[in-house]
C-alpha cells in the first residue's frame, strides 16, 4: 500500500523554458535587426542614434507594460491611445492655465486622469459582462470625442509649456534619456509585481482559467478592475511624457496608437488569450517595433514597408507560439503513450 | 474495527433535501462519513448523487436538513466556504490553471512569501514536493500544468486539498477517464488519505472498484436514500437491485435471432505492433463481442475496419464488396457505422443542438439544392429521439446539457440515421448508469432483430456474456479464442484474454 508510485516522466520546468524561449526569440530578432542595420551604416550604433531609438520606444513601452497587465487577465484595453491623447492635451491645458504648476504635480494629474479613464473601463467591464474588446472600443471613441470637443481645433505649442517640463523629454542622466529611465522604472515595478506578488500572480490565474480562479477564492472582478486601473494610469503617464517629448499637442495625438501597443505586446510573447507572457517580453516587443522604425529608415527601405514588417512579426510571434504549443502537446501524447503501454502489460 | 454506527462521524448529512422548481432532486437523505473510511455513493444517473455532491461542495444549499462537520453544524454558502470548512471535492476533470506551474496551481492565493511580501518560489516548490511525497507520487512542482494527464491533474487537486488541510474528500467519478494503472495509483493515494484520518466519499459506476476500495456503501434511487451498509455485508446483486429497483435479469434483454448471411468479413488484418492476422465475420442479426483486456488492440481493430487507422495487410469486405482502406467516408457509404468509445471527443459536437447532432451524419439526404431544411432536420431528429427514448429538454438544447447515458443514446441515434448494415460499438456502456445501460442493450438487441450486424468491443464481462451471440477474445493484438455465446463463461473468456487459467477479472 505504501509502495512509491511512479509518475509520468516530466521535462523539468517546461513552463519556465517556454517563457524564456518567447523572450529570447524577441531578443534574438532585435539583435539581428541591429546587426544588419549597423553593418549597413555603422552610425546606427552611435550614442545619439541609440538615444533616439530609446526615446521613441519609451512611451510605447510604458503603454505596452500597462497593456500586459490587462491582457494576461484575458482582457484587452483598446482605449489607451485615446487616454494618452486626452491626458496629453489636458497636461498642455494645465500649463496654459497655470504656467507655474510643479512638474511632479502635472505628472500626478496626468496619471490621475488616466486612472479615472481606467476606472471607467474597469467598472464597465465588471458591470456589463460584455467582452472588454467591445467596451474599450466604445471608450476609445468616447474619450477621443471628449478630447476633440474640448480642444475644438486648438493646438498647444511648446511655447505654452514651461522649459523645465519640455526638458523632461530630452534630458539625459549619465547619457541615458530620462524618459527611458522612467519607462524602465515602470517596467521593473510592474514586472516584479506580476511575477512575484500574490495579487500579480492572480491576474495570470484569472486569464488562464477564470472558473478555476473563482474556485480558488480569487476576487476576479476586483482584480480585473485593478488591471484596467493600472493600464489607464500608465496610459495617463504616457500622455504626460508625450506632451513633454513632442511639445505640440492637439486632439489627434495618439490616434491609432492602441494597435501598435497590442502589436508590441503580442510580438513580446504575451498570449492574447491570457494567462502567460511577461512585462519584460512586452517591453522588448515595444523596443523591437521602435527599432524597426528607425532601422528601416537607415536602410532606406520604403516607409510603407514598415507596416508590412510589423505585420509579419506579429504572424511570426503567433507562429512561434503555436509551434511551442504543438511541441508541448506532442510531448504530452508521448508520455501518455508510455502510460498506456504500461496499462496493457499491467492490467 | 468498529462499525459505521459506532464511532462518531466526521461528516454527517442529516435529512438533506433539495428541489429545483417542482423537481425534487434529493429528498431526505442521511448518511455519515467516518474518519479513516472510504464511503461509496451508488445510484443511477439522476438518482441525486450529483446534487448531494454539490451540496457538500457548497454549490447548492439544502432546502431542509443540514451538514455537520465533527459534530458542529455547517452551512457553506459557496465553494470557497466549503473548502475553508475542510471539504474538498475532486472532480472527474479538474479545472487547473494550464499556463501556470503545478506548485502555483496548488498554492494560488496562498503562496508562501518572503521579504517584502515577495513570493518565495523555492519554498513553494518545496512545499508542493512534500505534498506529492506524502501522496507517494512524482510530479514536478515546477512544470506547467498544461499537458498533465487527467490522473495527474486529479493528484494536483488532491495535493491542493491536502495543503488546505481538508478532512473530507469527495471524489465524483474520479476513475471514469483513467487507465487501469492510473486508477490503481489513485486507489493507493486514497488509502493513504484514509490512513491519515481523512474521510472519503467515492462515487463510481464500477462495482469492482467499489467492492475493492470502499468500506461503506450508500445507495440512492430517485433522489431518495435506499440503504447504507458495510460493503462486506452486501453483494453486487443486492446493490444493483436496490439501485434499479427491479430484478437484475432484465438487464440483458437479448432476443434470440437466427443469424443470416455474412455482412462484415475481415481477413488477415495486420498492423505491425498493434494487431496481427485478425480475421472475423459478423452475420446479419448477430451480435459479436470483441472481448479482452484494455490494450489488447480491440479498439484499434475496429478503428482500422472503419478506416480511421491504416493497416498494412489484410482486407475488409462488406456484403462481399472490398472496402478501400483508410477511408471512413467509403466505410459509411458501404453501410458501416462506428460509435466511438470517447463520445465527448469523437462522437458529438457538444455545443450544437440535439437535432443538429442527430442528423450530422446524413446532411446530404436531408439537404435540398445543397441547403439544409430546418423542418426536415427537426422531423428526422424527433423521430430518432423518440425511437431511442433520448430524454432531452428540447431538441434545440446543446448536447453538453444531456446526461452521459442520453449522450450515448444520441450518438447511437446519429449513426442509426445512416441506416447502416454493420454497427460497430466501442464500449457502448462505459460510464453510464445501470438503467441507461439496460436501455442501450435493449436498443442493440432490437437492431440485431431488425437484421443489423452488430460488432461490440466491451471490457465488461457481464455485458459480453449477456449480449453476444459469439465472443471473440483478443490478447496482445491477436484473436486467441472464438466462443459461442452459449458456451462463453467468465472463466473461459478470462483464460483466453490473459493466457492464464481462471485468474478472474
Amino acid at each position: 500500500m505504501k509502495r512509491p508510485v511512479e509518475g509520468t516522466a516530466h521535462p523539468r520546468s517546461g513552463a519556465r523554458r517556454v517563457w524564456a524561449a518567447r523572450e529570447l526569440g524577441v531578443l534574438l530578432a532585435l539583435a539581428l535587426l541591429v546587426a544588419v542595420t549597423a553593418a549597413d551604416n555603422s552610425r546606427f550604433l552611435s550614442a545619439q542614434s541609440i538615444r533616439d531609438v530609446l526615446l521613441s520606444a519609451s512611451i510605447l513601452m510604458v503603454l505596452a507594460v500597462g497593456q500586459t497587465v490587462v491582457v494576461v487577465t484575458r482582457n484587452i484595453d483598446l482605449s489607451v491611445g485615446s487616454v494618452l491623447g486626452l491626458t496629453a492635451f489636458a497636461t498642455g491645458k494645465l500649463f496654459v492655465a497655470a504656467p507655474g504648476t510643479p512638474i511632479l504635480l502635472a505628472v500626478l494629474a496626468g496619471v490621475g486622469l488616466g486612472a479615472l479613464c481606467g476606472l471607467l473601463n474597469g467598472a464597465l467591464v465588471a458591470a456589463a459582462r460584455v467582452p472588454a474588446l467591445v467596451i474599450t472600443l466604445g471608450t476609445l471613441y468616447v474619450l477621443r470625442g471628449i478630447d476633440h470637443s474640448w480642444a475644438s481645433g486648438e493646438q498647444i505649442n511648446a511655447a505654452d509649456m514651461p522649459r523645465s517640463f519640455l526638458d523632461l523629454g530630452t534630458a539625459t542622466l549619465l547619457g541615458v534619456p530620462v524618459l527611458a529611465l522612467l519607462a524602465a522604472a515602470v517596467l521593473v515595478v510592474v514586472a516584479v509585481w506580476l511575477s512575484s506578488y500574490r495579487s500579480g500572480r492572480e491576474l495570470y490565474a484569472i486569464g488562464s482559467e477564470p472558473a478555476a480562479a473563482r474556485l480558488a477564492g480569487i476576487a476576479v472582478g476586483r482584480r480585473v478592475f485593478t488591471a484596467f486601473l493600472v493600464s489607464g494610469a500608465l496610459a495617463g503617464l504616457a500622455g504626460v511624457l508625450h506632451a513633454a517629448r513632442y511639445g505640440t499637442v492637439d486632439a489627434t495625438v495618439g490616434t491609432g496608437l492602441e494597435l501598435q501597443v497590442v502589436a508590441a505586446v503580442v510580438v513580446g510573447g504575451v498570449a492574447i488569450f491570457g494567462g502567460s507572457g511577461t512585462a519584460w517580453g512586452a517591453a522588448l516587443g515595444a523596443l523591437l517595433l521602435a527599432t524597426i522604425g528607425s532601422s528601416l529608415a537607415v536602410l532606406r527601405v520604403d516607409p510603407f514597408w514598415q507596416q508590412a514588417v510589423v505585420g509579419a512579426l506579429i504572424l511570426a510571434a503567433i507562429g512561434l507560439d503555436r509551434l511551442l504549443a504543438a511541441r508541448m502537446a506532442a510531448r504530452a501524447v508521448r508520455s501518455q503513450g508510455r502510460a498506456r503501454e504500461g496499462t496493457s502489460h499491467g492490467a | 474495527m468498529s462499525g459505521p454506527a459506532a464511532a462518531s462521524p466526521l461528516l454527517h448529512l442529516r435529512d438533506v433535501a433539495k428541489s429545483f422548481g417542482p423537481v425534487a432532486a434529493v429528498k431526505g437523505v442521511s448518511f455519515a462519513l467516518h474518519a479513516g473510511r472510504v464511503h461509496a455513493l451508488a445510484g443511477e444517473n439522476g438518482a441525486g448523487k450529483s446534487t448531494v455532491v454539490k451540496m457538500l461542495a457548497g454549490v447548492h444549499r439544502p432546502d431542509s436538513g443540514g451538514l455537520e462537520l465533527e459534530g458542529r453544524p455547517i452551512s457553506p454558502d459557496g465553494p470557497a466556504a466549503a473548502q475553508a470548512a475542510g471539504i474538498a471535492v475532486i472532480h472527474q476533470e479538474p479545472t487547473l490553471f494550464p499556463d501556470l506551474p503545478v506548485a502555483e496551481n496548488i498554492f494560488m492565493g496562498r503562496q508562501p512569501t518572503g521579504r517584502f511580501g515577495r513570493i518565495d518560489r523555492g519554498a513553494m516548490n518545496e512545499a508542493a514536493g512534500r505534498l506529492f511525497a506524502r501522496l507517494g507520487v512524482a510530479i514536478d512542482p515546477d512544470r506547467q500544468a498544461r499537458g498533465l494527464s487527467i490522473a495527474d491533474q486529479q493528484l494536483v487537486e488532491i495535493a491542493k486539498a491536502l495543503s488546505r488541510r481538508a478532512k473530507v474528500f469527495v471524489m465524483d467519478e474520479p476513475t471514469a477517464a483513467l487507465s487501469g494503472v492510473e486508477a490503481t495509483r489513485l486507489f493507493a493515494v486514497i488509502r493513504g488519505l484514509t490512513e491519515r484520518g481523512a474521510a472519503v466519499l467515492f462515487i463510481s459506476h464500477r462495482f469492482d472498484e467499489i467492492f475493492s476500495l470502499c468500506d461503506d456503501i450508500t445507495v440512492m434511487r430517485d433522489g431518495a436514500w435506499v440503504s447504507t451498509d458495510r460493503v462486506a455485508d452486501v453483494t453486487v446483486d443486492t446493490v444493483v437491485r436496490r439501485m434499479v429497483g427491479r430484478e437484475v435479469s432484465a438487464l440483458f434483454p437479448k432476443q434470440d435471432v437466427e443469424p443470416g448471411d455474412v455482412v462484415l468479413d475481415v481477413r488477415g488484418l495486420t498492423r505491425t505492433g498493434v494487431f496481427e492476422d485478425v480475421s472475423l465475420t459478423v452475420r446479419r442479426g448477430e451480435i459479436v463481442a470483441l472481448a479482452g483486456l484494455v490494450g489488447a488492440g480491440r479498439s484499434e481493430v475496429v478503428r482500422a475496419v472503419f478506416g480511421i487507422d491504416r493497416y498494412e495487410s489484410g482486407d475488409v469486405r462488406v456484403g462481399g464488396r472490398l472496402l478501400p482502406p483508410g477511408s471512413p467516408a467509403a466505410a459509411m457509404a458501404q453501410g458501416i457505422a462506428l460509435v466511438p468509445e470517447d463520445r465527448r471527443q469523437q462522437g458529438l459536437v457538444m455545443e450544437l443542438s440535439v437535432e443538429r447532432n442527430a442528423t450530422l451524419t446524413r446532411l446530404r439526404p436531408l439537404a435540398r439544392f445543397g441547403l439544409l431544411s430546418g423542418r426536415g432536420e427537426r422531423r428526422a431528429a424527433t423521430d430518432l429521439a423518440r425511437r431511442l427514448h433520448v430524454r432531452h429538454g428540447g431538441l434545440g438544447d446543446a448536447v453538453g446539457t444531456l446526461s452521459g447515458g442520453n449522450q450515448q443514446k444520441l450518438v447511437l441515434a446519429k449513426w442509426l440515421a445512416t441506416s447502416p448494415q454493420v454497427l460497430i460499438l466501442d464500449e457502448p456502456t462505459r460510464g453510464i448508469d445501470v438503467g441507461t445501460k439496460a436501455e442501450v442493450h435493449r436498443i442493440m438487441s432490437g437492431l440485431a432483430a431488425e437484421d443489423m450486424a452488430v460488432l461490440m468491443v466491451s471490457s465488461e464481462l457481464p455485458e459480453v456474456l449477456g449480449m453476444a451471440d459469439r465472443v471473440l477474445v483478443m490478447r496482445e493484438g491477436r484473436i486467441t479464442a472464438e466462443l459461442p455465446g452459449s458456451r462463453a463463461t467468465e472463466e473461459s473468456v478470462m483464460f483466453a484474454a490473459t493466457g492464464q487459467p481462471g485468474a478472474g477479472a
